[in-house]
Order: structure tokens, then C-alpha cells, then sequence
């Protein structure tokens, strides 16, 4: 992080709304995992969602791909609402990209074939053009060298560089990341923020659930902390870490601090 | 250059047979070859001592003596004057025949049951776990009693179909009736239509001829091949090759435009329209099982031995087959899917290009132990009396030679080969999907 070129502070985020979620609910079975839950993210914004452990942030973000269905409120992504609509669905799935943490890349194909298998069928690419843009993602997450090998291959770091670069592929407009370093050595986590910081600087909206606070105070526009399915408190950084307001947000720094 | 030598080599010594690991294990190998050897000339020298204490010798010359029985199940011409390696050869034909179709609606039957498990509808799921517990635990010769046992039983006798002319007159309807008016189960076995073939004469005429018609058929000694059949082979084996070049034609566009070309209704056609032509050109009909008198004439008499073999055998390898299936896609881990499907790619997709080619390395493997067994399970044949390999060689040939050393060597012998090839075509199928990685 110490020739960062650009100041992310300075950096415009535009009127446009990327994501609007009003009102919205859900619940596994009998268990309300999400209260109540409304957000607006703009687009270019860097949000850093956090809070503890079941607190709803995963199911939160995942209900912006619909790989959760929500009860009842609304989401709309880009202008898309996200409903029953299979074609709905689609839309906003190939607008919005999404890192898991413990990265899922497919077992049985080499790097290359990972990031090119979307857009092939997807997004109907041929598969030369696909490549070529497999392969300059690839190299912006600084691993063009090992696109012949298979995942189970790679380190750790390495692999999780590889999912952002296969979203990337399908050029998305959002990215989510679901506690993308949470199952990474300490030696591989700045690898992997390095390139997440890049793609800021480029101007991607991004969403991420993290515990990473050095990440969160040097990236994100907006810090949303989440307790017991709702949002509880949302602020820049500089206020979120120095002045708290509510008293589990102030218990929840303390804790993961470590004062 | 005879001075450019190699790493200096140790003399050798007679020690280093044993504590030396570059020899230890050829040490080994060798005294473990040579003690087997032993044991088997043991026993071989043994048992030619005993037979000839008892004045019987150990030869194969019986296979080449008239059997003088009668097989009820025959795929290929066989006569009571046949030779015992005749009704050997029967009786294989009718174990793979067995195990063919045993194969085939197992796998059909556990590959849905399996996927069925996995289904999130709570009663479908349960239900699917209710066969699977009862038909694996449960010993497999019981489920063949069974089968055989209500298909004998229940099932109605050939005259229970016949409606009277009293009968007519009272309204009644025959107590038993054809199944899809095509197919009739009765005690004595179930009789199917037969395909009949037909070329340039009235189709009463071909069907009054015992023979195949048609094209006719040629003799190759052992058995006769259907010139019909053959015929259709080469049309069918020419139409998939046709629709292989489709498919590559169809993948060379998508890698080059994007877009891949609707093809599924060429390959239909190329598939279906060819074979369709031909079995019409052959004047292929069905010929309708009919009652005449007290039984029915026409059609082919499926015996109930082997409807209750098969299918129990079938049934009891359909829920172990299931366990694979589910084991297998309930090996890929949920983040597979999602991954595929935030990329954006739909559910279909994503089982025939993440969740499969995966899930086959794991389901293949154990797959070929159940084809295995089950084929093996076929010789619980003796049970229904079906007459299968053991039934004939090592049944009624064993009997009535008294040869039982070469009787059981031989289908021991049989069945290992079998066992092998099943193995071998199913390795090479295994190699074709699996994983290069790691
Ligand atoms: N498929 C599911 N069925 C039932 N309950 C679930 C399911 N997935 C999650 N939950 C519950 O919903 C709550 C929120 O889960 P979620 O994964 O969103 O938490 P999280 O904030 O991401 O936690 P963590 O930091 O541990 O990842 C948890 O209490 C969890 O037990
Ligand atoms: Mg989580």
C-alpha cells in the first residue's frame, strides 16, 4: 500500500445509484436473518461491510446476486429489480461480479479455461477474444505465467487472484467479496488487498465484507456495521473508527482491535 | 570410452540380497514366486493323484460329446443334440444377457433415484431413502425369490384373457387383460411382440415363415447374424458419425463467432431419419401376441426366471448405484454452483460443464464394482432355475459328466474374463474423464 499512486479519498463517486436495497427482509425458516435492511451504494463507491460472526453480512451481499432470495423489500441493481425473473436474474448476475472465501474456483479446469468459461457461454465471447481477456486480467493480478496450470496448483493467494481475475472477465460493473483473505495465510493477504486496492483505484464499486480494518480505513468510502441482521451504524471511516455512536459498534471495535 | 565410468559400484555381496533396499524387494518377489509355485504344483500334482487313485482322468474332451438336454431359453439355435460346449455357450450368452440388461435399467433406475435423493421436495427425498434402505438390506436372493414368486403367483393364466362367447352375452369382460393391449404377463411368462421383418411379400406370408426375413441372415457356424440387424448397425454407427462432425463443426463456430449454432434438431434428424428409412425399407412390423385357443401364438416369451432375475438383480444394484450418484454430486461442494451461477451461468450449464465432468471421477470408480457384482450376482440364476452359464456347464454338463474339476475351472475361468473386460472398457472410460490436474 506504500506507492499508492492515487488518493481514494479524493476520488469522485458519482450521483448514479448502483445499488438500492429498501425495506428489505429475510428469514430462514422461522429465523429473521435480515431486519429491515436499506442501502443506497453509488456507484464507484468502496463499502466495507463488518460486524460480528452470524450477524447477516455474507447472506446480506449474496442477496445482491440472488444466490439468496430475499421475502419481502426491494433490491435493484442498475436499474434491474431483482424478482422472480429469470432474465431479471441474469442481467444483474452478468453486472455483478463476486469473490468468495474460499475462492471456488473449478477444480477440473486450468486457470485460463476458469476465466474464459463465462464469457464463452455467457456471454458468447469467441474464444480467442475470450482468452485475450483472460489473459490481461490475468496480468493485472500479476499471475499471466501459471494460466496453464490447474487451481489445486497454486497457492492460496494465488488462487483467490485468480477468482478476482475470472470475475473480472465477465466485466462486471459491481464487485462483491465475501471475507475474500479470511482463509489465507497472513504472507498472502496483502497479495490479494493489493489487487483488490488496484481495482478501487479504477474506480469499481465494490462491496466487501471484511475484518481487515487497515483495509477498510485506507480503501473505503463507507464503513456499514451490521449486528443481528440489521445495519446498525454506517459512516466514513475516519468517524466509524474514531468516534463510534452506538455501544455495540464500541464493543465490537474494542474487540476486534484487541484493546 | 571405456575410462568414462559410472558411480563407483559397491562389490557385491550376498548380504546385500537382504538388507540392501536395492535388492530387497526383488528378494523378496523372487522367494514369494517361487513358494507360490511350489504350492500350486503341490496341489496340482496332488489333485491329478487323487483323480487318478479314483481312475478318472482330468480332460476337456466331454465338451465335444452330445449334451442330450434342452436349454428353455435360447438365443442362438440349440438342440438336445448339441454338444456340451454348445450349451455352455448358451448358457454364457443367456448370463450376459442377464447382466447386460441387469446394467442397463440399474443404472437408469440409480441415477434417478440418486439425483431424486438430493431433491429438496421433503417426500420425494424420503422416499427415494426408504428404496434405497430396503432394497440394499435386504439379501439380494431374497429380493430374486420374491420376484419370482409374484410373477408366478399373481399373474393370471393364459385363459383368464379369453372372453367367452357366454361372457360376451353377459357383458362380462375377460378377468385378465393385455398390458397397453401389446404385452400380455401371464403365469407361464410374459409374451411381447416380436419384430419381423418383411421385403416384397405380404406381411402374412413373412409372418407364417419362422425366419427373420427381411435381409435375411448369414451363418457364421458358431451363431447367425441378423443381416437386419447388421444393417441397421452400419446406418446408426454412420448416422453418429455424421452427428460427431456436427458437434465439432458447432464448437469450431462458437470458438470463432461466439454463438453457437442451434443444432439439436440436425442431430435429431441425422439420428433418427436414416435408421427410421431403413427399418421401413425392411418392412419392419411388430407382430402382436394373440390368444389362440388356451395360450398365445405370436410374439417372443419372455420367461419369468429371467424377468425375476433381471429385474431383482437390477432393483437391489439401482440402490446402491443411487448411493454412488449421490455421494458423487454431494462430493462437489455447494461453492462450485455458486460460483458457476454468480458468473452468471444457468443451471443447466453449470451441471453439464462444472458439476458433472467433476462428480463422474468420483461416481465411475465404484460404478464398476457394482457392474461387477452384478454380473457375478447373475449366477444366482440357479435359484429361478434360470439355465445361465452355472446352470448349464456347471449344472446339468457337471452332473451328467461327473466333471467337476474342469466344469468349475471353466467357469471360473469364464467369469474372471468377463469380469476383466467389463473392468478394462470401463478403465478406459474412466481415463477419458479424468482430472489432469495435480
Ligand atoms: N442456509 C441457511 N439456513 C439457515 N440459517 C442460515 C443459513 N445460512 C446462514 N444462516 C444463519 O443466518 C445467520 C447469518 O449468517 P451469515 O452467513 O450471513 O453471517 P455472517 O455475518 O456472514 O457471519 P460470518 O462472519 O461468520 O461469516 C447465521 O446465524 C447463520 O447461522
Ligand atoms: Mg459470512
Amino acid at each position: 500500500m506504500a506507492e499508492q499512486a492515487i488518493d481514494l479519498s479524493k476520488m469522485t463517486i458519482s450521483d448514479e445509484v448502483a445499488v438500492q436495497i429498501s425495506n428489505m427482509n429475510k428469514w430462514y425458516g422461522q429465523f429473521h436473518v435480515l431486519r429491515d435492511v436499506n442501502m443506497t451504494v453509488h456507484k464507484g463507491e468502496r463499502i466495507v461491510i463488518c460486524g460480528p460472526s452470524g450477524s447477516g453480512k455474507s447472506t446480506l451481499i449474496r442477496c445482491i446476486n440472488r444466490l439468496e432470495e430475499h421475502q419481502s423489500g426491494q433490491i435493484v441493481v442498475d436499474g434491474t429489480e431483482l424478482t422472480n425473473d429469470l432474465k431479471n436474474i441474469d442481467k444483474v448476475r452478468s453486472e455483478v461480479g463476486m469473490v468468495f472465501q474460499h475462492f471456488n474456483l473449478f477444480p477440473h479446469l486450468t486457470i485460463l479455461e476458469n476465466c474464459t468459461l463465462a464469457p464463452i457461454w455467457v456471454r458468447k465471447i469467441p474464444k480467442r477474444e475470450a482468452e485475450e481477456t483472460a489473459m490481461h486480467f490475468l496480468s493485472k493480478v500479476k499471475i499471466p505465467d501459471q494460466a496453464h496450470k490447474y487451481p489445486g496448483q497454486l497457492s492460496g493467494g494465488q488462487q483467490q487472484r485468480v477468482a478476482i481475475a475470472r470475475s473480472l472477465c465477465m466485466r462486471p460493473r459491481i464487485m462483491l467479496f465475501d471475507e475474500p483473505t479470511s482463509a489465507l495465510d497472513p504472507e498472502m493477504i496483502k497479495e490479494v488487498l493489493d489487487t483488490m486496492i488496484s481495482l478501487a483505484e479504477e474506480g469499481m464499486t465494490m462491496l466487501c465484507v471484511t475484518h481487515e480494518m487497515g483495509f477498510a480505513q485506507a480503501v473505503a468510502n463507507r464503513v456499514i456495521f451490521m449486528d443481528k441482521g440489521q445495519i446498525v451504524e454506517q459512516n466514513s471511516p475516519r468517524e466509524f473508527f474514531n468516534n463510534p455512536q452506538s455501544e455495540r459498534t464500541k464493543l465490537f471495535l474494542s474487540q476486534i482491535l484487541g484493546h | 570410452m571405456a575410462f568414462v565410468q559410472d558411480a563407483p559400484k559397491d562389490s557385491f555381496r550376498l548380504g546385500m540380497l537382504i538388507y540392501d533396499t536395492r535388492y530387497r524387494s526383488i528378494t523378496i518377489q523372487v522367494v514369494v514366486l517361487i513358494l507360490f509355485l511350489l504350492f500350486l504344483s503341490w496341489l496340482v500334482n496332488n489333485t491329478a493323484q487323487n483323480l487318478a487313485a479314483k481312475g478318472r482322468t482330468f480332460d476337456f474332451g466331454f465338451l465335444w460329446m452330445r449334451a442330450g438336454y434342452d436349454i428353455n431359453q435360447r438365443l442362438v439355435d440349440y438342440t438336445n443334440d448339441s454338444t456340451h460346449m454348445r450349451a455352455a455357450f448358451i448358457g454364457l450368452l443367456n448370463t450376459l444377457l442377464a447382466a447386460f440388461v441387469g446394467c442397463i435399467i440399474a443404472t437408469i433406475l440409480g441415477v434417478v433415484i440418486g439425483v431424486l435423493r438430493l431433491s429438496k421436495n421433503w417426500i420425494v427425498s424420503r422416499l427415494m431413502t426408504v428404496y434405497v434402505e430396503i432394497f440394499r438390506n435386504v439379501p439380494v436372493l431374497l429380493w430374486i425369490l420374491l420376484a419370482a414368486t409374484i410373477l408366478s403367483e399373481t399373474t393370471p393364466q393364459p385363459r383368464d384373457f379369453r372372453q367367452t362367447p357366454e361372457m360376451e352375452q353377459a357383458g362380462e369382460e375377460p378377468k385378465a387383460s393385455m398390458l397397453f393391449g401389446i404385452i400380455a404377463v401371464t403365469n407361464r411368462g410374459t409374451v411381447i411382440p416380436e419384430p419381423k421383418f418383411c421385403i416384397g411379400k405380404p406381411q402374412a406370408e413373412c409372418d407364417a415363415d419362422p425366419n427373420e426375413g427381411g435381409l435375411g441372415v448369414i451363418d457364421l457356424g458358431i451363431f447367425k447374424v441378423s443381416l437386419n440387424l447388421l444393417a441397421l448397425l452400419v446406418v446408426f454407427g454412420g448416422s453418429i458419425f455424421v452427428n460427431s462432425r456436427i458437434t465439432k463443426q458447432a464448437n469450431a463456430t462458437q470458438e470463432a463467432t461466439g454463438i453457437r449454432p442451434v443444432t439439436w434438431w440436425k442431430s435429431l434428424a441425422v439420428l433418427i431419419i436414416p435408421s427410421a428409412i431403413l427399418l421401413w425399407a425392411l418392412g419392419l412390423h411388430f407382430v402382436v401376441p394373440e390368444l389362440k385357443g388356451f395360450n398365445f401364438v405370436g410374439g417372443i416369451s419372455v420367461l419369468h426366471s429371467f424377468t425375476a432375475l433381471t429385474l431383482a438383480l437390477a432393483l437391489y444394484t439401482a440402490a446402491f448405484i443411487a448411493e454412488i450418484v449421490r455421494a458423487g454430486i454431494m462430493a462437489i461442494s455447494r461453492g462450485q454452483s455458486e460460483a458457476a451461477a454468480a458468473l452468471g451461468l444457468r443451471p443447466g450449464r453449470t451441471m453439464s460443464l462444472v458439476i458433472l465432468p467433476q462428480a463422474l471421477r468420483v461416481i465411475i470408480p465404484p460404478l464398476i464394482s457394482q457392474y461387477l457384482n452384478l454380473t457375478k450376482n447373475t449366477s444366482l440364476a440357479i435359484a429361478v432355475s434360470y439355465m445361465d452359464l452355472r446352470g448349464t456347464l456347471g449344472g446339468i454338463t457337471l452332473n451328467q459328466t461327473g466333471k467337476e474339476l474342469e466344469c468349475m475351472l471353466l467357469m471360473m475361468g469364464i467369469y474372471l474374463t468377463i469380469s476383466l473386460i467389463i473392468s478394462a472398457l470401463m478403465n478406459l472410460f474412466n481415463r477419458a474423464v479424468k482430472l489432469k490436474e495435480r
